[in-house]
C-alpha cells in the first residue's frame, strides 16, 4: 500500500461493485467457508435449514445398526412426492372424466410425465414401507420410552397421515381401480351404521352415514368427491404431514436425540483414531437456560462426550440416505409403470377391486364383516399402540434391538406363533365359511363383531397377557403383541394381494381367476 | 403482584395470576369461544345441505318379453325391475355391505366385490353384508314404470301394473 491520494468517488464505488459479490455470500452464510469444525459448527448454528441438526452429533446415532436411516428414507421419500406431486400439478385437472383424460396426458404426451408420475407412485409406495418399518424399529429399540412417549403418538399421527396421503392419492387418475376402491372406502368410513342399524339408532345417531357424507360430499362417489380428495391429497394433508414432522423433529432434540443404551459409552468404546475431535472427558458442568427452566431435562448431565460434529459426519450419512431413497423410487419408476385402468364406471364393479396393497389386509378383514374389519380392529390396534409407551415404564433394554426380557428370542418365537395363528384362522375361514354360513340365523350384531380378525386380536391379546405373566414384564408382552400384529399384517396382506380373486374368492393363482384373466 | 411484607417468594417462582384481572380472562374466554364457534362453523361447511348427485327419479318402459321373475336393469341404474302376476316391484343393486353393485339373477343376487349372497327378494344368505338389498319406490302409468331409488319400501311392496 503507497501513500495514496485520496480516493474518488467512482474508485470507492468500483471497489465496492468489485467486493459485492463476495459480501452477498458473506451476509447469506456469516461464518464463512466452513472448513474448521468450529467454522462447521457456527455454520449448522446459524442455518435455517441445517439447524434442525444439533452440532455435534452422538457417535451411537450414527451406527448403521441405530436407525437403518430409516427416518431419513422416510423424510426422503416424502420431498420425492413433494417435488413430483407439484410437477403433476401442472398438467392434472381434479374433475370425473377430465381427470382421467389428464392422466393419460401426462402418461402419453407431457415430457417426463409418465417417469414422473411412477416416481410419484414408487415413493409413495417407499414412504408407506419405511414409515412402517421406522415405527418397528423405534418399537423394537425401544425407543418410545419415557421421555420419548409423546413423540412415538406424533410418530402414529404419522403412520396415519401418511396412510391418508396414499388413499387420497388413489383416487385422482379416476379410472376403475380409483373409483371402486374409494367406494369400498368411503363406505367402510360409513360402516358403524352397521351397528347402529342393528340398535335401530341410525335415524337419531348416525355417525358412518356423516362420515361418508362428509368424505364424498354427496351420496355418491362423484365430482364433489373427487375435488375434496384432491384437496386432501395436495393441500391439507401435507400441511398436517409437514406440521407433524417439525414437532416429530423438534421433540427428537429435546427429548436427548436418538435412544442410546445406558451403558452406551461402554458399547462404543474408546472413538477411533480418524474420528476426531471427540470430548471424552465428563462435563463438569451444563447450562440449559438454567434461570427460567425447572426441573431435568434430558440434555441434563450429558456433555459433549462421544460426540462428533454433525457436519461432515451426520450429513454425509443423512445425504447418503437421501441418495439410495431417489435411486430405488427412480429405478422401480422406470421398471414398473404406474397402473391405470379403463375410465370408471359406475354401473360396473371392478372385479376384484383392490384397495391399494397396504389397505388389502383390511380389505381381507372387511370381507367378513365392514365395521369390525375397517374401522374397529385399526382402531383398537392404534390405540394400544398408542398405549405401549404409557404402560411399558420398564427401563431394560432401552436402545438396543429386541432390548428387554426375552429379547431376540421371545420375538422369533412371537414371529413363529403370530404367523401361524393367522395362517390357521384365515385357513379355517377360507376352507369352512364364517359364522353366517355356519348359522344361517345369527344375528347381524354378532356377525358384524366376531369377525376372523376379532378372533386374530383376542388370540394375540390372550398370549401377550401370557407373556406379561411369565417374564413379569410389560415390555415382554408388548415385543410379543407387536411381533404378532405385525406378522398378521403380512399375513392378511399377502393373502388379500395374491390369493383373492374375483368375487374375494380363494384362489391359488391369479392364473385360476375365471373369466381368463 | 405485590409480595407481602414478611412472605418469602423466590423470583424463579411462577407469578400466580392476579384474581381482579377481569380483562385478561375476559380475553382468554371470549378467544376460547370465538375458536369454538369458529371451528363449529368450519365443520359445518363442508357437510353439503344440497347433495349434488344426478336425479334419484327415473321412468322406463318394461319389455314386453319380460317373464315373472326375470330381473331387468336399466342400463345406467344400479335397479333391477320385476315383473310378476302380483305387480311391479325394483330392487336396489347397490351391495348393503361396500356399495359394490351387485350382479342380478333370476335365482338371487351376487356380490363381485366380496361375495355376499343374496335371494330372489333381497335376503342375505350369505357373505359379510349386514342386511337385505333395499326395495325401492314403484308407481306405474300409461304402461311406464317410474322408480324412486331414494325412497325405500317394505321388503315385498308390489304394484299392480
Amino acid at each position: 500500500m503507497s501513500l495514496s491520494l485520496p480516493r474518488t468517488p467512482l474508485q470507492v464505488f468500483r471497489d465496492h461493485l468489485r467486493a459485492a459479490p463476495g459480501r452477498m455470500v458473506h451476509s447469506a452464510f456469516r461464518t464463512g467457508t466452513p472448513s474448521t469444525d468450529r467454522g462447521r459448527s457456527s455454520f449448522v448454528f446459524g442455518n435455517v435449514f441445517l439447524h434442525l441438526h444439533s452440532v455435534r452429533t452422538h457417535r451411537w446415532s450414527l451406527r448403521w445398526m441405530t436407525t437403518a436411516g430409516l427416518g431419513i428414507a422416510s423424510v426422503a421419500a416424502f420431498l420425492i412426492t413433494l417435488v413430483t406431486g407439484v410437477l403433476l400439478m401442472f398438467y392434472y385437472k381434479p374433475y370425473p372424466d377430465v381427470a382421467y383424460d389428464s392422466i393419460k396426458d401426462i402418461h402419453f404426451v407431457v415430457p417426463t410425465g409418465r417417469f414422473m408420475r411412477n416416481i410419484h407412485r414408487w415413493a409413495a409406495n417407499v414412504m408407506v414401507v419405511t414409515v412402517i418399518l421406522h415405527m418397528a424399529r423405534a418399537f423394537y429399540t425401544a425407543s418410545y420410552r419415557a421421555p420419548r412417549e409423546f413423540n412415538w403418538l406424533i410418530g402414529l399421527a404419522l403412520l396415519v397421515t401418511t396412510l391418508g396421503l396414499s388413499f387420497t392419492g388413489y383416487l385422482l387418475p379416476w379410472d376403475q381401480l380409483a373409483f371402486w376402491a374409494i367406494t369400498i372406502g368411503a363406505n367402510i368410513a360409513q360402516s358403524p351404521r352397521e351397528v347402529t342399524d342393528a340398535l335401530g339408532i341410525t335415524e337419531h345417531f348416525d355417525p358412518g352415514g356423516l362420515q361418508r357424507l362428509l368424505l364424498l360430499g354427496s351420496d355418491t362417489v362423484g365430482d364433489e368427491a373427487l375435488i375434496r380428495f384432491y384437496l386432501l391429497h395436495v393441500m391439507l394433508l401435507p400441511l398436517v404431514a409437514a406440521m407433524l414432522m417439525a414437532v416429530h423433529f423438534w421433540r427428537i432434540r429435546k427429548d436427548g436425540g436418538l435412544t442410546k443404551p445406558a451403558d452406551v459409552n461402554q458399547r462404543l468404546g474408546p472413538p477411533p483414531a480418524d474420528v476426531y475431535p471427540v470430548f471424552t472427558e465428563e462435563p463438569v458442568k451444563t447450562y440449559h437456560l438454567a434461570a427460567i427452566v425447572r426441573g431435568r431435562t434430558p440434555a441434563v448431565g450429558s456433555g459433549p462426550e462421544h460426540t462428533v460434529p454433525s457436519m461432515p459426519h451426520l450429513f454425509y450419512a443423512e445425504l447418503g440416505v437421501l441418495m439410495l431413497t431417489l435411486f430405488v423410487c427412480t429405478a422401480l419408476a422406470l421398471v414398473s409403470d404406474a397402473p391405470l385402468k379403463e375410465l370408471a364406471n359406475a354401473q360396473v364393479p371392478e372385479n376384484p377391486a383392490k384397495a391399494p396393497w397396504y389397505f388389502l389386509g383390511l380389505q381381507e378383514l372387511v370381507a367378513f364383516s365392514a365395521f369390525m374389519g375397517g374401522i374397529g380392529i385399526p382402531a383398537i390396534v392404534l390405540i394400544g399402540l398408542g398405549l405401549i409407551p404409557y404402560l411399558d415404564r420398564e427401563e431394560e433394554g432401552t436402545g438396543v434391538w429386541f432390548g428387554g426380557p426375552g429379547g431376540w428370542r421371545l420375538v422369533q418365537r412371537s414371529i413363529a406363533f403370530g404367523f401361524s395363528a393367522a395362517l390357521i384362522v384365515e385357513s379355517i375361514a377360507i376352507r369352512f365359511g364364517w359364522l353366517r354360513e355356519w348359522f344361517p340365523d345369527i344375528p347381524q350384531l354378532v356377525v358384524t363383531a366376531i369377525n376372523p380378525g376379532t378372533v386374530l386380536t383376542l388370540i394375540y391379546a390372550w398370549y401377550s397377557v401370557w407373556l406379561v405373566r411369565r417374564y413379569g414384564s410389560t415390555r415382554a408382552g408388548a415385543l410379543g403383541l407387536f411381533t404378532c400384529f405385525l406378522c398378521g399384517f403380512i399375513v392378511l396382506t399377502v393373502i388379500g394381494t395374491y390369493f383373492r380373486g374375483p368375487n374375494w374368492e380363494f384362489f391359488w393363482s391369479p392364473a385360476d381367476w375365471p373369466g381368463g384373466h | 403482584m405485590t409480595v407481602k411484607p414478611g412472605a418469602t417468594r423466590s423470583r424463579l417462582d411462577p407469578e400466580p395470576m392476579p384474581r381482579r384481572d377481569v380483562l385478561g380472562l375476559l380475553s382468554l374466554w371470549s378467544m376460547a369461544t370465538a375458536l369454538l364457534f369458529a371451528t363449529v362453523g368450519m365443520f359445518r361447511l363442508p357437510k353439503a345441505a344440497v347433495l349434488a348427485s344426478p336425479s334419484k327419479k327415473f321412468r322406463v318402459a318394461l319389455p314386453d318379453t319380460l317373464a315373472a321373475g326375470e330381473p331387468f336393469v336399466p342400463p345406467g341404474r344400479a335397479v333391477a325391475i320385476y315383473r310378476d302376476p302380483e305387480g311391479v316391484y325394483a330392487i336396489s343393486t347397490i351391495c348393503t355391505h361396500l356399495g359394490c353393485i351387485v350382479h342380478a339373477t333370476t335365482q338371487g343376487f351376487e356380490c363381485p366385490c366380496h361375495g355376499s349372497g343374496f335371494t330372489a327378494s333381497g335376503e342375505v344368505t350369505r357373505g359379510p353384508a349386514p342386511r337385505a338389498l333395499d326395495w325401492l319406490q314403484v308407481s306405474t302409468s300409461g304402461g311406464l314404470v317410474t322408480v324412486d331409488e331414494g325412497v325405500t319400501v317394505p321388503s315385498g311392496t308390489r304394484v299392480p301394473v
